[in-house]
Parts: structure tokens; C-alpha cells; sequence
């Protein structure tokens, strides 16, 4: 069923005779104003292919949905302030003890206000699976290169979400003024402390004075709430509006091309699965915050800046940073009077480029490979030996620093010294993510022959034969025709040459450093050693006509 | 006195004079010292100490020396008072299992009496924290949580976790988790200071201070129910993480594979 139909949406307007209904006239009126009929005829039959993995971004949405109807509820009861109060409220094991306001009106959020546990609960478990669900999704469009043209910008926009997403998350963390985010705040300030020169400066700047101060946390409320998820919505806006524009991307069978997309209409069908899933994704959603705990801020107690407790860690999006953290060794360099605070500064810098690597990535291919080409069949991963090498190599950095950031509680629970987990992890840092390349790497060409294998050979049957001289074979099956198509319909690019040493008159052709390293680079990629030649037709052909077994 | 005078040259007289010396001496003494005292202690005190002795020279000694002197495999006993023994013993951490970074809880393998017999001998080697009475421990005011709680927070959360659940120190030693520990133990504990924990004694941290804390582990670990649900261990984000990939967006995957495989029964070209 292709993209063609458009019977039964709506007939253009001119031609139409005198409204049935009352609900016709109304459609009537709206599109005299907004032009109604015309968006809903391009836009309600929208075709979307149909895979579990295109609907890891229907996550990500329903999840920002909901943080921002039940954020809405909280902003209600939330009390931005870092005044001091005495509690008195219904939570005796803190009755009288001193505290700041934001920490008052959360205890009364969770105590007090009707349902304000539930959605406290709500709003925070959505964030942790919004994040994650955001990193999921961009794995799926990551490992099936469905961020090649021309959906990089949207790539971009996606990446934006993602990193905004995270900080939005480490400040709604922050907000409470519970002990463990007072902890999360005094870790931030340390890393805007290390930046040379105008640390200081940026830290007063920040906090308004000296740490703690009264300020961080009315401002963090700010951008929490209103900045941040702003910025958010736009993109999402945009993000969406570039998937209708692009069209969705499809995995490759038969009668699926780069030019049509197969699948099922927007209305009705997405219109119903959508909506489903929204309230599906809800509902699982509301069932973990009625089961389990999320941030126990009556446990921590307020903050105050000469305590703290173990187990200090940032939400899970935030712990590659405090892996970097915990795992650098806390050098400094003296100079002039100043202090360069390596320990701190070294992983201030690496946390951002661990995630420029996602944002840069679809560029650095297509340079590499010189590949300008629209493409919307999406790659299967291990045919694009070395992406699927890269991508498995940055989740692998990406947990050996969560391991490294949850290094105490490894420690604890699987009763290993702490040190010894953190000298695996700074090896690990630069070992792991190599040996990931190359194992996965060869993973997809043993993937690629197995492959070559069935399309040539067909499946196994598990049905042995006995031959009339006493042989004992499997029995081979051919591969419906559709098999052979999906399995066969990659293309395998070539590497980028150097143009020949010599031109036609004899000189010697001057080659840039950068070309060379392109070539090289190219070479890498697709060159010896990345791709197992895909049978061809002749081939196949050739082993099924003549004898009936392999 | 004629007589007394002509006979004080005589060669016994000196030891005469000792003798009557010696028995006023005596006899003042059996008159003015607290003998009573004396003699009901060391009854029973000197029975217990030396059945102490007895029991700590099977199932100590090997390490702790036949003294309680110290060796090389364990410290010095002298002075560690009978609160150290009544913890260590009573909580099974002693006697030790092996060596290595940290003496874990166990099994306790001694009776109660007979921890307070190698508590007495080990008490008799110098003077050191008591074993604390029932009052000492037991708080009777209930505002002690929540002043247990802020105090817990500043002394005691940085190894223990914020709500008693143990944490990790360097090289494999840790800070084990408090539930389920008795009164007297976390008492005990704070007074002297076991294997990596520092000691807190009554100059730094009076009776009553210690009395709030043991009150607030005993409520966070023990009494309350946790109003949010599953408290997940209570470690913080990081068994949050874990739970929210695993049960939340793993189920929302698995329920996006079922949608996708539950498609509208649109007829096949």
C-alpha cells in the first residue's frame, strides 16, 4: 500500500455543494480562515512506514509531554526561594530543623499537596526516560545511517534536544535543595571554578557571590522551566516538521525505493497507534512512579554545605561526567599564583566532546566518504562494518564512564576495591572503545557472510538426508524471493582514489595532506577488509539451477 | 618503766618493736580499708575475668597474644575497654574469619555471658569505654530522629550513606550498611570506633548526641515506611538509573515491538 491515495480526506472546497452537517460547516468555516482542507490533504494521508524502532522517537515525545504537564502541576506548589524557614510540616523526622524554602515547598509537594508525590514521581522518572529514550533513538537513527542527507540538520536538532534535555534534567535535579542536589550544584561549581583565568569571575557570576549564595537556585527555576523547555519545544516543532518534510526513512524489501515510501497512512492508522501509545507510555510511566521511589528528598535532608552523603551521583545522563570526574587523577599546575586544576578542568573539556562526537558525526562521514547522496533506505548495521564499529565504540566509552561514575556502588555490591575499579576504568577509557571497534567490526562481517551464506545456500532446514551411497546432508532451503531482495539490496560503496601520481603530460600532480588523509580515511571505511562482496545474481544463480542440494 | 628501760638494750628488743609495729600496722588497716567492697568484686568480677581469660585464650590469642598484648596478625587489646570486645564479638566480626581488607559481620559464634566474660578480661588489661547501659542507648523523646538525622548527616552520611546504607572507603575497606544493627552495637560503635570508622567518645560527642543518632538509624533503617514505594535500595540515582532503563524503557520498547507487530488488518498487496 503506497503513498498515492487521497479518497475520503476532503474534496477542495469550491466544489463542493451546501454543508451536510453542522460538523462540515464548522470544517467550512476553520478553512476559509486557516486553510484547513489543504493541510489536512497533504498532510492526513502522510505515509509512515511501520517498524518497533521508528516509534523509540514517539518515546521521546510522549515523555517530554508528559514532564511538561505534570512540571506544569509542580511550578504550582514550588516555592523558588532560598530563604530560611524552621519545618514544621508533616514530616517528623525533620520537625525543627532548619531549611530553605525550595526544600520546604518540595517536602510539601510530597507530603501535603494532593497527588503531589505521585507527580513529583511522574515528572522525574519521565525525565530519566526521556533522556534515555532520546539516546536509544539516536542509537536507531546512528546504526541504520538514516542521519545521512538529508536529514542532518535534523540530526542536529535532535542532538540540541538531547544535550539540552540533559541540562534541563541536571537543574530540575538541582532545584530541591536537598542534600544530594546541593551536592550536584557544589559539583558545578568546582568545574566552573577550574576554568582558567575567569573562573572566579564565572562563579561569582553564577551563584551571585560566594557558594552557596541565595540566587542559584531562583535562577536555575528560571531557566529550568521556562528557558530551557522553550528552546526545547521549538526544536521538537522543528525536528517534526523536518520528519513530515523528509518523509520517514524505510528499511529496504521489495517495491521499497529511495523515491516512495511504503507504509501505512498517518489517518487513520498512526492516528490511532500514535494516540494509543501516548497513553500506553503514560500509563507505564505512572505504574514506576506509584511502584518505586525517585529522588527520596525527605531521606537526603536539606542541604547544607558541611555535610554530604555517599552515594553522591548525578541522574544516569549526567554520570559519564562524573565519571571523567572520578577517574582523572587530581593533578594541578601552579603558576604565577594561580592554579591550573587539571583534576577538574581536564574532564570539564572532555565531557563536552564526548557528545560533539554525535553532533559532528554525519559530517565527518559524508566528507570521508565523499557520499553527497540522498539517501532513505536505511543502512541494516552490519553493512556498514565501520559506522556500526564507531557507534558500538562510543556506547562502549560512554559505560565504561558510567562504570567509572558509579564506581562506589560497584565497589560495594560486588565487593571489589574501589581503587582497582577506577585504575580499570582510566585504561578502560582508552582501551575499551579500540577493542569494541574491532570486535564489532568483525562482527558484522562474520554477519555479512552468514548473510552471502543463506542467499547463496538458503536456510538450514534441520531436516537430514540420507544420500544413496550412505552421505548424510542437511537440506537446504531457498529464501523467498523477498529474503533475497532484502538481504542483497545494500550497495557497497567504493573507496575514494587519489587521482593518479602522474597526469597524462608526465608531472607530478601535487596532493594536499588533506586529501591524502581523506583518502586514507575513505579507505578505512570502505576500503580492504570492510565489506564481503555481495553474491551477485550470475552467482546465485549458478549454484541453485544445477544440483538440488549446496 | 624501770624494768621496760633496763631490757631496751636487749638484743630482741628491735624485733619486739617490729612485731608491735607490724601488728598495729595491720591492725589499722583490717580496721580503716574498704574490705567489704573489695572482697564482693573480686567474687564475681575476678570469676568472670578469669573465665574471660580462658575463652579469649582459645579463641583469641592466636592474634591478639596470650595478654591481649597485640601481634603481628592483631592489635594490642589494652585499653580498647569492653565495649570494643561486646561489638566486635557480638556483632561476629570477631573472632576474624581471615585476614584482608576488612573483617566482615557474621554469625555471632559466642553466648551473650560469654562475650561479657572476655569483655571483663579484656577490660581488666587497662581502663578503657564501658559497655553502655540500656538508658544510655534509648531514646525516650521523639524530636531525637530528626535531631539524630541532622547530626547523622554531618558525621556520619559521608561513609554510611544518607540513610544508613554503607558506602565504599579505598582499597576494598568499607562502610557496612547499618540495618538491622542493634541499639547497643551502633552505640558501641560510635564510642570505639571499629576497624576504619573514626571514634567519636563522649568528649566529642556527648551521651545524648549519640542517643539521637542511634535513634535516627534505627527510624530510617527500621521504622519507616517508605512513602514513595520501593525505595530501590536507597542509593541514589544510580539504582534509579538502572531501574528506569531496565523497567521503564524497556517495557515502553517492548510495548512499541508489540504495537508495530499488531497492525491494522489493512488488506496485503
Amino acid at each position: 500500500m503506497t503513498a498515492s491515495s487521497t479518497k475520503g480526506a476532503a474534496k477542495p472546497a469550491s466544489t463542493r455543494a451546501k454543508p451536510a452537517n453542522k460538523a462540515e460547516s464548522a470544517a467550512d468555516w476553520v478553512d476559509g480562515r486557516l486553510g484547513l482542507y489543504t493541510l489536512a490533504k497533504s498532510n492526513l494521508r502522510k505515509i509512515f512506514p511501520d517498524h518497533w524502532s521508528f516509534m523509540l522517537g514517539e518515546i521521546c515525545l510522549y515523555t517530554f509531554i508528559i514532564i511538561i504537564l505534570t512540571g506544569v502541576y509542580l511550578t504550582l506548589f514550588f516555592n523558588p526561594s532560598m530563604g530560611e524557614v524552621v519545618y514544621h510540616g508533616s514530616y517528623a523526622p525533620l520537625d525543627g530543623i532548619r531549611m530553605s524554602e525550595a526544600y520546604a515547598s518540595t517536602l510539601r509537594i510530597s507530603f501535603e499537596v494532593r497527588g503531589g508525590l505521585l507527580i513529583r514521581q511522574i515528572h522525574h522518572w519521565a525525565a530519566i526516560v526521556f533522556v534515555a529514550a532520546m539516546l536509544v533513538h539516536m542509537m536507531r537513527v546512528f546504526f541504520t545511517g538514516a542521519f545521512r542527507k538529508p536529514r542532518e540538520i535534523n540530526w542536529l536538532f535532535g542532538f540540541l534536544l538531547l544535550f539540552l534535555g540533559m541540562f534541563d534534567g541536571f537543574m530540575g535535579y538541582s532545584l530541591p535543595d536537598d542534600l544530594l542536589s546541593g551536592t550536584g550544584v557544589r559539583f558545578m561549581e568546582g568545574a566552573v571554578l577550574a576554568v582558567p583565568l575567569v573562573g572566579t569571575y564565572l562563579q561569582m557570576f553564577l551563584y551571585g557571590g560566594e557558594f552557596p549564595g541565595t540566587d542559584i537556585v531562583p535562577r536555575f527555576f528560571t531557566i529550568h522551566v521556562l528557558l530551557i523547555p522553550g528552546i526545547m519545544l521549538g526544536l521538537l516543532v522543528a525536528h517534526l516538521i523536518l520528519v513530515f518534510y523528509h518523509k520517514h526513512t524505510q528499511w529496504a524489501g521489495p517495491g521499497k525505493t529511495e523515491k516512495n515510501v511504503v507504509g501505512m497512512p498517518l489517518m487513520p492508522v498512526y492516528m490511532a497507534k500514535a494516540g494509543g501509545f501516548f497513553f500506553l507510555v503514560f500509563g507505564i510511566i505512572s505504574a514506576c512512579s506509584a511502584i518505586a521511589t525517585v529522588n527520596p528528598i525527605w531521606a537526603y535532608g536539606p542541604y547544607r554545605p558541611d555535610q554530604v552523603s555517599t552515594d553522591a551521583q548525578p541522574d544516569w545522563y549526567m554520570g559519564f561526567s562524573e565519571g571523567l570526574i572520578r577517574i582523572m587523577p587530581g593533578w594541578e599546575i601552579g603558576l604565577w599564583g594561580h592554579t591550573l586544576n587539571l583534576g577538574v578542568f581536564v574532564p570539564l573539556m572532555v565531557f563536552p566532546l564526548v557528545l560533539v562526537a554525535i553532533a559532528v558525526y554525519p559530517f565527518i562521514e559524508s566528507w570521508v566518504t565523499g557520499d553527497k547522496r540522498e539517501h532513505h533506505i536505511l543502512d541494516r548495521p552490519r553493512n556498514a562494518p565501520v559506522r556500526t564499529g564507531l557507534g558500538a565504540a562510543w556506547i562502549s566509552l560512554y559505560l565504561v564512564l558510567l562504570i567509572g561514575g558509579g564506581n562506589d556502588l560497584l565497589a560495594t555490591h560486588l565487593h571489589l576495591s574501589l581503587n582497582d575499579i577506577t585504575y580499570f576504568v582510566r585504561v578502560g577509557f582508552f582501551v575499551v572503545p579500540v577493542i569494541t571497534f574491532f570486535v564489532t567490526k568483525r562482527w558484522c562481517l562474520g554477519l555479512q557472510r552468514r548473510d552471502k551464506d543463506k542467499v547463496l545456500h538458503g536456510r538450514e532446514t534441520g531436516v537430514i538426508k540420507r544420500l544413496p551411497h550412505g552421505e548424510f546432508v542437511e537440506v537446504h532451503a531457498q529464501l523467498p524471493a523477498a529474503k533475497l531482495h532484502t538481504y542483497t539490496a545494500h550497495e557497497q560503496p567504493q573507496p575514494l582514489e587519489l587521482p593518479a601520481e602522474f597526469d597524462e603530460n608526465g608531472v607530478k600532480r601535487k596532493v594536499g595532506v588533506i586529501a591524502k588523509t581523506r583518502a586514507k580515511l575513505s579507505q578505512g571505511f570502505y576500503g580492504e577488509g570492510t565489506q564481503i562482496p555481495k553474491p551477485t545474481a550470475e552467482e546465485h544463480h549458478e549454484i541453485t539451477s544445477g544440483h538440488g542440494h549446496h | 618503766m624501770k624494768k621496760l628501760s633496763a631490757r631496751r638494750r636487749h638484743p630482741l628488743a628491735a624485733l619486739v618493736v617490729l612485731l608491735f609495729a607490724l601488728a598495729a600496722t595491720g591492725g589499722l588497716y583490717a580496721a580503716f580499708a574498704p574490705a567489704e567492697k573489695a572482697q564482693a568484686d573480686s567474687s564475681v568480677q575476678t570469676l568472670a575475668i578469669e573465665e574471660g581469660k580462658k575463652l579469649f585464650a582459645v579463641g583469641c590469642s592466636s592474634c591478639h597474644g596470650l595478654n591481649g598484648e597485640g601481634s603481628s596478625d592483631g592489635p594490642s587489646l589494652v585499653g580498647v575497654g569492653s565495649a570494643a570486645v561486646d561489638f566486635q564479638v557480638g556483632t561476629g566480626r570477631m573472632p576474624a574469619q581471615q585476614p584482608g581488607a576488612q573483617v566482615p559481620k557474621k554469625k555471632t559464634i559466642y553466648s551473650q555471658p560469654e562475650i561479657d566474660q572476655m569483655a571483663a578480661f579484656v577490660a581488666s588489661l587497662g581502663p578503657g569505654p564501658v559497655v553502655p547501659g540500656k538508658e544510655q542507648y534509648t531514646s525516650t523523646n521523639p524530636d531525637d530522629v530528626a535531631k539524630g538525622g541532622e547530626l547523622f548527616r554531618t558525621n556520619c552520611a559521608q561513609c554510611h550513606n544518607f540513610a544508613g546504607q554503607g558506602g565504599a572507603l579505598s582499597q576494598g575497606k568499607y562502610a557496612p550498611a547499618l540495618d538491622g544493627v542493634d541499639a547497643k552495637h551502633i552505640y558501641e560503635a560510635m564510642q570505639t570506633g571499629p576497624q576504619n570508622m573514626p571514634s567519636f567518645p563522649d568528649g566529642i560527642m556527648p551521651e545524648e548526641q549519640k542517643r539521637q543518632i542511634v535513634a535516627f538509624v534505627r527510624h530510617t533503617t527500621n521504622d519507616e515506611p517508605n512513602p514513595g514505594g520501593l525505595t530501590l535500595g536507597s542509593l541514589g540515582p544510580v539504582t534509579e538509573g538502572l531501574f528506569g532503563w531496565i523497567f521503564g524503557l524497556g517495557s515502553l520498547i517492548a510495548i512499541a515491538i508489540w504495537v508495530a507487530a499488531h497492525t491494522t488488518k489493512a488488506k496485503k498487496s
